[in-house]
């Protein structure tokens, strides 16, 4: 428990007047943004993930990027957060801010088509609509990503990281990790 | 041993009462989650599976996650300088607003599962209501912590169906240690001049308000787990209030030990 103090950072205000300039930083930012990649699932981009909240040239001339994180114990947050700051410091941008923002909570809808696409790719399956869970297990069967069989088991409702859950085929035999759905 | 006098309080209780109520509220809160998270990282290494060993442990996480939001704006709100690692490793035992169910020890695999499922209900019924609440800071933790919090009742709600309605071996062990353990809930909704005033500001929901919705919550689970639901105790605890029964102690010596050996330590 220590670090970056976790302040519910607001949204700033209002972005400065678009100029050219202002927006070809915050066109920038995203583009190095775009290329931080979550520590934990490499094949993604903080982007893809959702977790980059705005990143806009405030009136005061700070470019001000907030992130939210996808789990409120996640130990990757600081990490991502220093990751960032490295990031828009290469890049060259000016100053920036860099604030977590809690409201409203991260939800694995927020993935983007093109991350949902990476994860399967990297073996790990997307997470189903967050609306579609109630208390109990998902209704939806989750498809292997080896062999495509619906034939599949939740071994444990948590894995490696706190955004995965543990799930096993029973036609291939093979586990397989999928994105939890909150 | 020659007749000293019997302190009245435990050492730390004096110092709650210059707290700012918003503090004392978000401190409730946060030492629910830190308690709890503490309990359950027992587990790590000591689970019956190792599946159940990283639920317990991921559980444990989110809720050491919630701890620091809290914490850290119970410290802005008292405005005396303390960080969230002050408040969570150096207090005094009478300082910790935990209610005592979070304090209550593991016992087997079943009874860590009882007590799961009742303060899971209990966080996610509060949590669903603070979402709304006047103060800013604590609604959006309560937005982020929500979500989390129903996926955690989804774990421990599907053992304890499974356990209850399980052989009878399992169905007697869990059956008890709900009778042991339900003792514990009336303090979770029993409103103090605490818990009227941050419902008189709008900052929190009147627990009565709380209590039916856990209650409906619970007899579900327990309907589904074929458990019957234990007759209500007479009597109440109050950690909420600092006054704690014997086991906080032994946690917060474990917990604090290192931070107080070597003040400032990082890794």
């Amino acid at each position: 428990m220590s670090g970056a103090s976790p302040t519910a950072a607001r949204r700033p205000a209002r972005g400065a007047p678009s100029t050219p300039d202002t927006e070809a930083r915050s066109a920038a930012a995203w583009q190095a943004l775009a290329r931080v990649e979550d520590p934990e699932l490499p094949a993604l981009s903080i982007v893809e993930l959702g977790i980059v909240r705005f990143a806009e040239v405030r009136p005061d001339g700070v470019l001000g990027v907030g992130l939210t994180p996808t789990y409120t114990g996640c130990p990757a947050t600081e990490h991502i957060e220093s990751l960032v700051r490295d990031a828009l410091e290469a890049a060259g941008l000016g100053p920036f801010a860099v604030t977590r923002v809690l409201s409203p909570a991260w939800s694995s809808d927020w993935i983007t088509a093109e991350g949902r696409r990476k994860l399967a790719e990297y073996g790990i399956v997307p997470p189903p609509p967050a609306a579609s869970w109630g208390r109990r297990v998902s209704p939806a069967p989750i498809a292997c990503p080896r062999c495509s069989s619906t034939r599949t088991e939740c071994t444990s409702q948590f894995g490696s990281t706190p955004c995965k859950a543990l799930h096993r085929c029973r036609d291939c035999l093979e586990p397989f990790e999928c994105f939890k759905c909150i | 041993m020659s007749g000293a006098a019997v302190t009245a309080e435990p050492s730390g209780m004096a110092a709650l009462g210059s707290t700012p109520p918003l503090c004392r509220y978000a401190l409730r809160l946060g030492d629910l989650a830190l308690i709890l998270g503490q309990r359950l990282g027992e587990w790590v290494g000591h689970a019956p599976v190792l599946e159940e060993d990283l639920g317990l442990a991921n559980i444990a996480l989110d809720l050491i996650g919630q701890a620091r939001l809290l914490l850290t704006y119970a410290g802005e709100v008292e405005d005396r300088g303390r960080s969230e690692d002050d408040l969570a490793f150096l207090r005094e035992q009478g300082e910790y607003l935990n209610p005592t169910l979070v304090e209550q020890p593991n016992g087997d695999f079943g009874e860590t599962i009882v007590r799961q499922v009742l303060i899971d209900a209990f966080q996610l019924t509060l949590y669903e209501r603070l979402t709304s609440s006047a103060d800013e800071r604590i609604a959006e933790v309560a937005a982020k912590a929500v979500k989390e919090t129903r996926y955690h009742l989804r774990y421990s709600s599907s053992w304890l169906v499974r356990l209850g309605d399980g052989t009878p071996e399992s169905r007697a062990r869990v059956q008890s240690s709900l009778q042991r353990l339900w003792r514990y809930t009336a303090e979770l909704f029993e409103e103090d001049d605490l818990d009227r005033e941050m419902a008189a500001r709008g900052i929190a929901p009147r627990l009565a308000e709380v209590r039916s919705a856990w209650s409906a919550c619970i007899d579900e689970i327990l309907v589904e787990a074929t458990l019957e639901r234990p007759p209500d105790a007479p009597y109440s605890w109050f950690g909420k209030r600092g006054e704690h029964g014997e086991h906080l102690g032994y946690i917060l010596t474990e917990m604090q030990y290192l931070p107080r050996a070597y003040p400032g330590a990082r890794w």
